[in-house]
């Protein structure tokens, strides 16, 4: 309920501006400024959700970001977000908020008798239980899916910009508390570029609840004064509702933030992701307070007491009008009287020690505020909502029941290690705080405050400053004069040890982690099944798992489980703490990253000619390559029979400007080919080119190319499309390891030129008319010969060399000059019947001539001899590869060899990809002994021809295989023949 | 991580490619199986420092050599290839 306006109170709202939103369809109205949450208890909207598994009724615990219960679905302009924590969310006009896993509502859940079950529903019970059939799991699966669960994956794509941004600066400081504030403060006053982050929407928020002063000021003003120093600072940036959700390697850390307009359509992002280089890390990200543990300690009503008094605090609201206040220190009771002055009624605060500090007592006393000590809150009662309390006196059995609306939890505050243990540096135990604090800090890392185990104000403040001078000396920077404030007032922090469970609890009601629904009872039985190690327990009873990890759950589970083993807690360790600390968007950490931005797309210099003559696009790496041309009314295979005849009959141009070329220069380059390729090139004279095949060190084909020799020492290397930047890498690692004495340059100029390849019968008719002071003739310029000259008026490269098995010429012309020569040799060439012609069609010729290719028949595995390159290899040298050839497992007979297969019975594809079997055994499974690596249909046939590799594949020529494939629909009989279809003597390309 | 290329300074990982150790020599072809297979499929694998071999990709393009504790990531020495030791 909200209290009537103050002007003192409820520092975070906005009176006087009203915001409509629903909950599960219920109008409401709320402030600007509130949260989700604030508002939800301003209506006096105490039930919030469905637990996870025993679907038990629960509220709002806290109001940060360790809430395990209040996860909501909330909906605006169109964008649903599913477990958004509503203690983080800021409410907003128009907002659909709706709870999660309840049927058909919160107030009547079917499910809900899962609750009275639950003594039969411990941990692993599912697994237990539905072991058989086990074909029946997946039905099982389904059922407990749809009872068990947190919120829904929204059906849509989220609408509106999701972003990520890089930055660097000097001192990151995560949390803009007291002890961040200074920290950022004395780095931004010494010149250094910072970057303060915290995680709720308004800084020091912390400091609302203190009573002293700070240089002669109220708390709050102190931190308004501080962050208005901050924000004037060009040097500083202030990041609100951001939480550094992971520290890694070499001080990489990121953030989470979470804009204030999450509906600002398309002028902000709703959320951005930042990737942070800080040189200095100062973690002030303050302690979590712990719940106590009672039965029925799940219960709306039972909320942390430093939540309580934010909400009162920051929101004017008060979550019930009496409270028991449960603790075991001295600032549960501070908090009781904190709470009375805020118009809470205490009925009670009940301490498990016997004794209070005679200061407290009396001020409680002056209160009129009854306390009793020595006693424990071991049970909350009332089913929806919390009516009461049982409160038993740890001298004797009696029990006493005390009425309230409101259980206020103040056991203890743990601090938050979280980031400190993303560096994977050591937790120490402190006894007396009863929890884990900072071991030995990494470099860099520096934390103050209540995470370092630094309470108090003025301690903590100390602490900051000592942080932020550290920080600002490891970045060389000179020390500013910030000076210790004058702090007078408030109360010293006294740590206290935890105390152990009361005798006589019914252990299946007391919830150690309330997203997951882990009960104490859990926790024994994990014990007792041997499951007693931390990293076991989280994972057999998913204590600390969901989306809060444990921050609430963590500490009070381990200290259960340290009494059940009888060990300290600081012996039994904790689970590894990983990234990221809350959680974040998938949408943030693809950012702009998805649909045409998720990777660059590469178009050569001729793309907008082929676009106009109506390619057909198909990826090859990041480079769109006209796969065919399309002419109207022709389907995808006729149009590249069309063209495969056309080339085959007359000429044909196709574009392979994509094709890697690396230019290699210097006295010693024939020595690096030498040693790259398996096949000689020292005899090879200027002016021409060879084929050569490169291998990897261990004797597989790594890639495949023609080198031309234009200069004595001057060599074209081409390469594959998709492996130029592999090859380039291997011949500059060679020389910068093994062959580093040599004296080479090498240097990727694949995007320097445009290259196309005429080819066809008709070819050298087409390119004589365009081509002036080269001699075409083939004595002059034979296959693999090159030459230099002038082709269609620019300047060019001509290689014979032919990848379709006809006569064929690559021309390469500077890349600027791509559309000019593509326009000019088409155009001249239409009355000699020139067409273009794409990469399917280049293909079909391919496979038609029995031409290997990289990632198909090449697929890493094979040698030279598996294709039937053997006797290039040279035996005269030594090249990489060579050594791992004499392996015996790479000289077996039964290795896969290339060879062709035709379908024995006409008008019958060889399926794609299929597997190899012996002839009718493969019923019932036989071995496979080859597969199909690439298959087309040659118009020049009639029929289907496929490439594969098969064992000893050489030695079954005639043979009739099985070409099984159930994914394309059966099995086919195939012949063995000889892997090149078409002219094997290769006339044609030698014309 | 940061690694510090000798020849652009430090920059993020990201520029970079891991290239497998360094220092690491093809035995000649008539070593022996034995050889050839202990150069080819076994490695260290370390647990601490372990000099490797990187490519600046997305930057100079050049081969370096880092000296990289496995264990924790710390970079302790980069530099030209072969000249770290």
């Amino acid at each position: 309920m909200r209290r009537p306006t103050k002007e003192d109170v409820g520092a975070l709202i906005d009176p006087h501006t009203t915001l409509d939103f629903t909950f599960d369809g219920k109008q409401m109205t709320g402030f600007q400024g509130d949260t989700v949450a604030s508002a939800l208890l301003a209506n006096g909207i105490d039930l919030v959700a469905r637990s996870f598994k025993y679907h038990r009724p629960r509220g709002i615990v806290s109001a940060a970001s360790e809430e395990p219960s209040a996860l909501m679905t909330v909906r605006i302009d169109g964008l649903e977000e599913p477990n958004t924590r509503a203690t983080q969310a800021l409410l907003q006009d128009g907002m659909a908020v709706q709870s999660q896993n309840r049927w058909p509502s919160l107030e009547v859940d079917v499910f809900g008798v899962l609750n009275s079950a639950s003594a039969f529903l411990p941990s692993g019970f599912y697994y237990k239980t539905f072991m058989a059939p086990s074909r029946a799991w997946p039905f099982y699966e389904w059922v407990i899916r749809h009872i068990a669960g947190l919120g829904k994956v929204p059906a849509e794509p989220p609408t509106g910009r999701y972003e990520r941004t890089f930055a660097h600066c000097d001192v990151l400081v995560a949390g803009g508390g007291a002890a961040g504030l200074v920290a950022a403060l004395s780095a931004g006053r010494a010149g250094a570029r910072v970057i303060i982050a915290e995680e709720q929407s308004h800084l020091g928020l912390g400091l609302l609840p203190e009573t002293g002063t700070i240089d002669g000021m109220k708390p709050w003003d102190w931190v308004g004064k501080v962050v208005a120093e901050l924000t004037s600072m060009p040097n500083v940036r202030v990041l609100r509702a951001t939480t550094v959700v992971g520290l890694y390697d070499h001080n990489m850390v990121t953030l989470a933030e979470r804009l204030p307009a999450l509906n600002t359509a398309e002028a902000q992002p709703r959320q951005r992701l930042w990737k942070l280089r800080p040189r200095e890390i100062v973690l002030a990200i303050g302690s979590i307070e712990r719940p106590v543990l009672f039965e029925n300690n799940d219960r709306p009503g039972v909320m942390l007491a430093s939540a309580i008094e934010a909400y009162a605090d920051r929101f004017n609201v008060l979550a019930g009008r009496r409270a028991v206040v449960a603790t075991s220190h001295d600032g549960g009771s501070l908090t009781a009287l904190r709470l009375k002055k805020h118009g809470i009624d205490i009925a009670a605060v009940v301490d498990s020690r016997n004794a209070i500090s005679a200061d407290v007592a009396a001020a409680l006393k002056a209160q009129d505020i009854r306390c009793v000590t020595g006693a424990d809150v071991v049970a909350a009662t009332g089913r929806r909502h919390v009516n009461g309390v049982r409160v038993r006196l740890r001298s004797g059995d009696v029990d006493m029941d005390i009425d309230c609306d409101l259980v206020a939890l103040a056991g203890g505050w743990s601090p938050n290690v979280h980031l400190f243990a993303h560096t994977r540096a050591s937790l120490g135990y402190d006894a007396d705080l009863g929890a884990f604090v900072p071991g030995e800090a990494p470099l860099h890392v520096h934390s103050a405050g209540a995470c370092h185990g630094v309470f108090g104000l003025a301690d903590a403040i100390r602490d900051g400053l000592t942080a932020g001078h550290n920080a600002i000396a490891a970045c060389g920077l000179t020390p500013a004069d910030v000076v210790m404030p004058d702090i007078t007032g408030g109360h010293e922090f006294q740590p206290r040890p935890p105390v152990g469970l009361p005798q006589g609890l019914n252990q299946n009601r007391v919830f150690v982690d309330l997203q997951n629904d882990v009960t104490v009872a859990d926790i024994h039985l994990a014990t007792r099944e041997n499951y007693g190690a931390v990293e076991h327990l989280k994972r057999y009873t998913t204590l600390g798992m969901g989306t809060d990890q444990g921050k609430l759950g963590n500490l009070n589970g381990l200290a259960v489980l340290a009494d059940i083993r009888g060990v300290e807690v600081g012996d039994l360790g904790t689970t590894t703490y990983r990234p990221p600390y809350t959680p974040i968007t998938f949408a943030s950490v693809i950012g702009g990253d998805k649909g045409e931005q998720n990777h660059p797309t590469r178009r050569n210099a001729a793309h907008r000619l082929h676009a106009e003559a109506n390619a057909h696009w198909v990826n090859a790496g990041l480079w769109k390559r006209p796969q065919f041309y399309p002419q109207a009314g022709e389907s995808d295979l006729e149009a590249v029979n069309r063209e495969v005849l056309s080339v085959r009959a007359c000429a044909g141009i196709v574009d392979v400007s994509t094709l890697g070329k690396i230019d290699v220069q210097g006295p010693d380059a024939i020595e690096l080919l030498e040693r790259v390729y398996m096949n000689g090139f020292r005899t090879l004279p200027v002016g021409k080119g060879r084929y050569g095949v490169m291998l990897r060190d261990d004797g597989m084909i790594f890639d495949d190319g023609v080198t031309m020799r234009i200069g004595e020492t001057h060599f074209i290397m081409s390469t594959t499309t998709g492996q130029i930047q592999q090859v380039v890498e291997h011949l500059t690692r060679m020389l910068a390891t093994e062959c580093r004495n040599l004296d080479v340059f090498v240097t990727n100029v694949t995007e320097s030129w445009f290259s196309c390849a005429l080819a066809g019968p008709d070819a050298r008719r087409v390119l004589k008319g365009v081509t002036e002071g080269i001699d075409l003739s083939p004595t002059a310029l034979p296959f693999m010969g090159c030459a230099e000259g002038v082709v269609a008026g620019l300047p060019a490269r001509l290689f014979r060399i032919s990848f379709s098995g006809e006569l064929s010429y690559e021309i390469n012309v500077p890349s600027d000059c791509g559309t000019a020569l593509w326009k000019r040799l088409l155009a001249h060439g239409a009355d000699l019947g020139l067409k273009v012609y794409g990469v399917e069609s280049m293909g079909v010729m391919r496979v038609e001539k029995g031409y290997f290719v990289v990632g198909r028949e090449a697929d890493g595995r094979v040698t030279p001899d598996d294709l039937g390159l053997g006797r290039m290899a040279s035996k005269k040298k030594s090249y990489i590869g060579s050594a791992a050839l004499n392996l015996p497992a790479l000289k077996e007979p039964g290795r896969r060899q290339l060879v062709g297969l035709v379908p024995v019975a006409p008008g019958i594809k060889v399926p794609r990809g299929a597997t190899i079997v012996e002839k009718g055994v493969h019923e019932g499974g036989a071995p496979p002994i080859g597969h199909v690596t690439s298959q087309v249909f040659s118009p020049c046939l009639g029929h289907g021809v496929a490439l594969a590799l098969v064992a000893g594949g050489r030695a079954r020529m005639g043979e009739h295989l099985t070409a099984a494939s159930p994914l394309e629909g059966g099995d086919v009989v195939v012949e063995v023949v000889d892997p090149v279809f078409i002219d094997p003597k290769g006339e044609r390309l030698n014309e | 991580m940061v690694i510090k290329c000798p020849f652009c300074g430090p920059r993020a990982d990201v520029e970079f490619v891991y290239g497998g150790a360094a220092g690491l020599t093809c035995p000649p072809d008539d070593a022996g199986d034995t050889a050839m297979t202990d150069y080819l499929y076994r490695r260290e694998n370390p647990i601490g420092p372990h000099r490797e071999l990187w490519v600046h990709r997305h930057g100079c393009g050049i081969w370096i050599e880092v000296e990289r504790n496995t264990l924790n990531h710390v970079i302790t020495r980069t530099g030209p290839v072969g000249e770290t030791r």
